[in-house]
């Protein structure tokens, strides 16, 4: 079994150790701003456990998921600032 | 979407070291026990990543047993609502389930204080706990700059799992004075394992700068985090960097208890004893009966699952383990308690509010927290006023309501036939 996965974001293949959170694979990317608030504000992940909702982004084209309570799946569409 | 009724004689919601040693006892004493867990993993935040590869003994330890143990585990499964007494309801990607009990115990733990400060909405400015957390789950931080900072004993946790991990921490900046972070020091003595523990912890800390006193009063960017503003007495500086990983201590996540209607006081659940809350055949256990760290959750957890077992002659022989740690606690806390000049670092432009961008200035001129959500949305994101609550309660001294269900946000499939 391979020990990694790769995700896409924003079109954009990234590969991360298996068993690691959506959050990551987007601040490894490169990608700082998760989504963009109210008043159109740069937002990105704050608690890491699932309790802000700061770290909503669109995961295979469902939005408002919580980046960092999802775990990586092989060939996941993730899109951020949406 | 499916709905799945789960029957079981005692349900534990939350997978962290309370929840998990509850569950085992429970287990152990000859129950059907299933846990309930938002993560997709056990382990919590403090056991976060520990189950498949435990870096600490006693983590180890607990995982094996609960391996050899019959639990039914539900991960990744938010519990938003009791439609009647011995029943909750819990939703995750998939499912809706009805989660039947005779006893239940809550062990839903604690988060991170965040308080409000010029730029602490920017991308990369994250809690302690927080970046811990996403460097557990992939988030490569070798190299990256990062300042810790805020209050309480995780910074130092945090900081040695980054440096470990590869990170440049720059400094530790702790709000609390060295006269009572050394006092505390002191109350370690006549607790063994905790000044070996925080000795081990200093000598891997060493090259690390520890700031009393000090605090970050800004943070700059444009679309990120690029550098910090710290203060410690009357000195102000800038620090560049790539990660500000800053939580002022802990609170309870009490939500869920409250929606049970059991009594809280100062934030915390009340229990008796067997951790008993006020309402009949509800259990509480760790943080969430007062911030106390993992030995204190552990040995609540046992003393919680054993009584819910109706074992309480073995739960009787754990008080005495429990006093000792509740004492410990109480040092603690009172170490780490937060100086009032932190409720200056708000300026009138600040965002309190992240869900619904509300700023300091706004909330300034209302009375109340219901009068703040009335008039400004404050508290009415999906966050259900989590980080705001706490923040305004700090800033503002505004007493909090009831809770109401759903305690989560959740698909309106799951509102439905019920």
């Amino acid at each position: 079994m391979a020990d990694t996965v790769v995700v896409v974001v924003n079109g954009v293949l990234v590969t991360v150790p298996v068993g690691s959170m959506v959050s990551a694979a987007i601040l490894k990317s490169g990608v700082p701003s998760f989504r963009r608030s109210v008043s159109g504000q740069p937002r990105g992940p704050l608690c890491g456990m699932g309790i802000c909702f700061e770290c909503r982004v669109t995961i295979d084209f469902e939005p408002h998921c919580r980046s960092c309570q999802t775990v990586c799946q092989n060939g996941m569409d993730i899109r951020t600032d949406e | 979407m499916s709905r799945q009724v789960h029957v079981c004689e005692v349900l534990v919601v939350g997978a962290g070291p309370a929840g998990l040693v509850a569950a085992y006892r429970a287990a152990q004493s000859g129950k059907e026990v299933t846990v309930v867990d938002d993560n997709p993993d056990a382990g919590g935040q403090i056991w976060r990543a520990e189950k498949q590869k435990s870096s600490s003994a006693e983590a180890a330890k607990w995982f094996e047993r609960i391996r050899q143990a019959k639990i039914q585990f539900i991960n990744g499964a938010r519990v938003y609502e009791q439609p009647a007494p011995g029943t909750l309801l819990a939703e995750n990607d998939n499912d809706v389930y009805e989660l039947k009990y005779q006893k239940l115990i809550l062990a839903t733990g604690a988060r991170e204080l965040f308080l409000p400060f010029p730029g602490w909405t920017l991308p990369n400015v994250l809690g302690a706990g927080g970046l811990q957390a996403l460097v557990k789950t992939g988030l490569p931080i070798d190299g990256r700059k990062v300042v810790v900072a805020g209050s309480g004993p995780l910074l130092l946790a945090v900081a040695d799992y980054l440096k470990r991990s590869g990170a440049n921490v720059l400094c530790i900046a702790e709000q609390a004075s060295r006269t009572r972070v050394a006092r505390f020091g002191f109350s370690l003595i006549g607790n063994v394992g905790k000044i070996s523990q925080a000795m081990k912890l200093r000598g891997q800390l060493s090259g690390i700068r520890y700031l009393n006193g000090c605090w970050p009063v800004a943070a700059h960017g444009e679309e990120q985090l690029e550098r910090v503003t710290l203060q410690q007495g009357e000195r102000t500086w800038a620090v560049e960097c790539d990660y500000l990983a800053c939580g002022f201590h802990l609170i309870a996540n009490v939500e869920l208890a409250q929606l049970f209607g059991c009594k809280t006081q100062n934030g915390f659940v009340t229990v008796d004893d067997y951790q008993r809350s006020s309402i009949a055949d509800v259990y509480c256990a760790g943080e969430i009966t007062g911030i106390g760290g993992l030995e204190l959750s552990l040995v609540e957890g046992e003393i919680a699952g054993l009584a819910a077992a109706g074992e309480e002659t073995s739960a009787r022989a754990l008080f005495p383990a429990r006093d000792k740690q509740r004492k410990f606690a109480g040092a603690l806390n009172r170490a780490f308690e937060l100086r009032s000049e932190l409720k200056q670092l708000a300026t009138p432009n600040t965002i309190v509010c992240r869900c619904e961008d509300v700023t300091f200035e706004r909330l300034q001129s209302s009375e109340s927290w219901r009068a703040a959500k009335l008039h400004t949305r404050c508290g009415m994101g999906p966050c259900q006023g989590r980080i705001c609550g706490a923040a305004a309660e700090f800033l503002f001294s505004w007493k909090f309501e009831s809770v109401r269900p759903p305690v989560f946000p959740v698909r309106v499939e799951s509102m439905m036939d019920e």
